[in-house]
């Protein structure tokens, strides 16, 4: 007889997130993935501004702060036809990649390492050990045998005030921990110096945007005027900030999380679970000025079926008859016509029919999150940095190819371990590199671009809106850290009678759905071993891995449709 | 102060006999041999960290990850030697069970000594089901951390004002702390999210002070929330020579003059981003070129459009109407702009106490 546990709140991820799995014989027989919180923007964003809309969906997520502004920004840019200056495009892009890569290194860090990495056998370590690994691995500066000794002082310290504070009542000692103590340590002391690293990063999105969390952003470009002669613009001093803060990008990427990322992985090579759906869509990015879908961008648009990268099928959001969402297991109803619905002709009508709280299960049987069931021509797809490279991988993505080929090498590792909790870590950790990579190549064209005389940023010409056509409709794609995302804006009169975002976390985290089956979490859940049900450390392995954003993922953005549903006809 | 663990048991009226059995109890917990109790016991007597129990709940978490980037103290500091942060879903290493029983034990172990912080408002519709952390809805975890707790900081929008899911015609009920804490001192940190330093500095004003710092009258701390952007803008003296940008991009911006005419919220908004600056002082908004969108102010998100500005400016020395004045200043001569300036600091050279009488909310 299967045991059903709850792991509620699923910690150290954004948002609000209940895993019900049933465990029979040691293992994972079937899993529930429930977000459990949810905002209706989707009603509060009928009739504002479609210049304002930015700012409201960039509240969608304060972790995933930037993107959702762009795609935002890039949907209205789209129905309104305007193009914006080459500043602004790089601008963008920058500050894209900046938080790809402050993204993924906190991810890893402060969400994801405790999952892999031992707390407590820190303690354990002999620091001159751990010393000389550390410098085995990388030239990264602060790796002394001192440096080592006070962290784990720190450490002690901390663990003997008897206040654990957020290492408190957790998994510590647990059988499925397999790392020495020296790495341990060393996965400490880098948790702390990323802690204090992240901080700093955000300072280019600062820069050009007035602060982080929530940079400010500006359909038709930026706006953060340059002129290199003034005092109260973007000058070069500016730069320099921004330049400084890619170096030391740079160095923490290559010298810090790159090499941490492969130490700890060569311990885990067994443990290949969490595959999951084994399907992946991307949208493609870099953020090339509204160009959707592209397949020569950095990361390229394409979908992959049943692990099989000899054959990539081509994404295309605005055909209906490819992205549809389902509500059979989520807390909405359709008016009219149930099954599938394309975003465009998406509703959002709450029918919750969940246990009053409190409650101690969910009916799994019926609907069971707030979260819907996207689907990619009727199947589920795991969307993120693995699907990004496998997908690039599946292109013939030079860059991608050999990223992923040398890494698989290096850990003595074949293509079919990718399919796994740990082939996700690994990818977002490859990706991270390409993105601090094409963050130095961009700043260098901004800096070009500025030097040959360009100093424009915003192109007002479609401002007014004076200038609109009476109705437009528009769409932006691109993609999170967290993976595709497209937001949908129709604009009537000046004001936007539509909005819809598809975002990363809805397709992994969704509920099941009578086409196409479990979700990715919860697919991926099915078949792991736990040690003990009563201590979930494999659980969380694995939703970490995706990197969760229930903020995100909870269908916040949809059109309460009225009487246009329907209607929307995309270009 | 707080009591140290020690003293509270005591107070409690725990034997030491029990005292010395729960640190032989805690350190194995913890994974420690048994040589480590005397000085688990040791820790235990002496004063600890603060107890923090950090709350998410309607939010987007673009506070916590503000959290994460105070450069003074660093995040680190305030966790290894300031505070002990019992419970924040986004950090700590337990999860489910594990994580609610390090809650339930903090509220027990340290009632009336451990302070809550709250990220996300409160959603009251339909018995609260659009938030439920554990099976619980947001309210009924609210009010149980709140009950023993020293008081309880409302931190960000959504906690202080509800922020965007509270924005017409709020279709989930969201409500802000306030609304649902009435026995205990609320503070409200407001901001979409606040500076990062701000609730660090909140934090450890009560800290170091032994008290919770004085608020405005709107109950927001004095050290952060006491002037608007406008009166220490680094763009103002722009404002008050009636040099505006009238466009995005245009020679005006290029020369970084007031954003006033591009929707700029500062005027009626409170917050320290004009003197703290974000992320260790870089910028902010309006230095960056951005007009303020007043993300601390109630109703932000209704007082749209983002890009339309005041029609009035309450408190303020400004003799002219910036619509009339502006445009005619920019077009005219630098020796006009100037002249302008002059005659305008002459005129209008009014007393604070004058200023705060003419309305507006003045703090």
């Amino acid at each position: 007889m299967a045991q059903r546990i709850v792991v509620d709140p699923i910690t150290r991820i954004e948002g609000h997130l209940r895993i019900e799995a049933e465990v029979d014989g040691g293992k994972i027989v079937n899993a529930f993935s429930s977000g459990t919180t949810f905002r209706g923007l989707e009603r509060i964003m009928q009739g504002r501004d479609p210049r304002d809309a930015w700012a409201f969906v960039q509240r969608i997520c304060g972790v995933c702060t930037h993107i959702h502004a762009i795609a935002a920004i890039q949907s209205v840019e789209d129905a309104l036809k305007i193009n914006i200056p080459k500043n602004a495009v790089l601008i963008r892009r920058i500050m894209t990649a900046t938080q790809f890569v402050q993204d993924h290194v906190i991810h890893f860090y402060h969400l994801h390492a405790l999952d892999w990495v031992d707390v407590v056998s820190a303690l354990k370590a002999d620091s001159k050990a751990a010393s000389e690994l550390a410098q085995s691995l990388s030239s990264y500066p602060r790796s002394s045998p001192g440096h080592f000794t006070d962290v784990q002082k720190t450490i002690k310290g901390f663990v003997e005030s008897g206040q654990l504070g957020i290492f408190a009542n957790a998994y510590w000692g647990h059988p499925a921990y397999k790392l020495p103590p020296e790495v341990n340590l060393i996965a400490v002391a880098h948790y702390l110096d990323a802690l204090e690293w992240q901080k700093d990063i955000a300072r280019i999105h600062t820069i050009f945007g007035g602060k982080n969390p929530h940079p400010n952003y500006l359909v038709g470009g930026m706006a953060c005027a340059i002129n290199i002669d003034n005092d109260n613009t973007i000058n070069m001093e500016r730069l320099d900030l921004v330049a400084r803060e890619i170096d030391k990008a740079m160095a923490f990427v290559n010298q810090v999380y790159l090499p941490d990322l492969f130490a700890i992985a060569s311990f885990y090579k067994d443990w290949t679970y969490g595959g999951g759906v084994e399907n992946y869509l991307v949208y493609g990015t870099l953020a090339n000025q509204n160009k959707n879908n592209n397949k020569d961008d950095i990361f390229p648009g394409g979908v992959i079926l049943n692990r099989n990268l000899n054959e990539v099928f081509d994404v295309d959001p605005r055909d209906p008859e490819q992205v549809k969402e389902f509500v059979d297991h989520a807390w909405y109803e359709y008016s009219g016509e149930q099954g599938g619905r394309h975003p465009w002709n998406g509703e959002t009508k709450v029918k919750y029919s969940g246990p009053k709280p409190p409650y101690e299960q969910l009916d799994t049987k019926d609907k069971y999150s707030w979260i819907k069931t996207p689907r990619w021509k009727g199947k589920p797809m795991e969307v993120g940095p693995l699907a990004r490279m496998l997908v690039g991988y599946a292109r013939g993505n030079e860059t991608i190819k050999s990223s992923v080929d040398e890494a698989l090498q290096r850990l003595g590792l074949g293509q079919e371990a990718l399919f796994s909790a740990l082939g996700r870590t690994l990818a977002r950790g490859l990706e991270t590199k390409i993105m601090v990579d094409d963050l130095r190549k961009s700043y260098d064209q901004l800096l070009a671009n500025i030097k040959s005389g360009d100093s424009k940023v915003f192109d007002g010409s479609k401002w007014e809106p004076s200038s609109w056509p009476e109705s437009a409709k528009g769409v932006g794609f691109t993609e999170a850290p967290r993976g595709a995302l497209g937001h949908w804006v129709k604009i009537d009169h000046g004001k936007v009678s539509l909005y819809q975002a598809v975002v990363p976390t809805t397709w992994n985290a969704a509920p099941e759905s009578q086409t196409g089956g479990k979700g990715p979490y919860e697919a991926a859940l099915i078949g792991t071993p736990m040690a003990d049900p009563e201590q979930p450390l494999e659980i969380l392995r694995i939703i970490h891995s995706f990197d969760p954003c229930i903020a995100c993922a909870a269908h916040i953005i949809d059109l309460k449709s009225r009487q246009d549903v329907g209607e929307c006809i995309f270009y | 102060m707080n009591d140290s663990f020690y003293e509270a048991m005591i107070k409690r009226g725990y034997s030491r006999r029990e005292f010395m059995r729960i640190c032989a109890i805690l350190t194995a917990t913890i994974g420690l041999e048994a040589s480590f109790i005397p000085k688990v016991a040791q820790a235990l007597e002496n004063k600890s960290r603060l107890p923090v129990i950090y709350l998410h709940l309607q939010e987007c978490t673009c506070c916590a990850e503000s959290f994460i980037r105070t450069a003074h103290p660093l995040l680190a500091d305030m966790l290894f030697n300031m505070i002990s942060l019992d419970y924040m879903e986004t950090l700590q290493a337990a999860a489910g069970h594990q994580a609610e029983a390090a809650k339930a034990k903090t509220m027990q172990d340290y009632k009336d000594h451990y302070l809550v912080v709250v990220e996300g408002s409160i959603p009251l519709k339909d018995d609260g089901i659009y938030c439920t952390i554990g099976g619980r809805t947001a309210k009924d975890l609210l009010l149980e951390a709140a009950r023993d707790s020293i008081g309880v900081i409302a931190y960000g929008s959504c906690a202080t004002n509800t922020c965007v899911q509270g924005a017409h015609p709020n279709p989930t009920g969201a409500v802000p702390v306030k609304d649902i804490v009435k026995d205990k001192t609320v503070i409200d940190v407001p901001g979409c999210p606040p500076i990062a330093e701000v609730i660090a500095g909140t934090i450890v004003h009560y800290l170091t002070f032994d008290r919770l710092p004085e608020l405005t009258r709107l109950g927001r701390p004095k050290a952060f929330y006491n002037h608007r952007i406008h009166d220490n803008c680094n763009r103002r003296a722009f404002f008050d020579a009636g040099m505006f940008v009238e466009q995005f991009d245009d020679e005006g911006a290029k020369h970084g003059w007031c954003l006033y005419k591009v929707g700029c919220k500062g005027p009626t908004t409170y917050n320290a981003c004009a003197i703290t600056q974000w992320n260790n002082g870089v910028s902010y908004p309006i230095k960056s070129g951005h007009p303020c969108i007043g993300c601390s102010e109630p109703g932000f998100y209704d007082d749209m459009p983002m890009y339309a500005h005041l029609a009035h400016i309450p408190g303020t020395a400004m003799p002219f109407e910036p619509d009339k004045i502006g445009k005619a200043v920019t077009g005219l001569t630098v020796a006009g702009v100037a002249a302008h300036g002059l005659a305008t600091g002459v005129l209008m050279r009014k007393k604070p106490e004058e200023i705060q009488q003419e309305g507006g909310r003045d703090e």
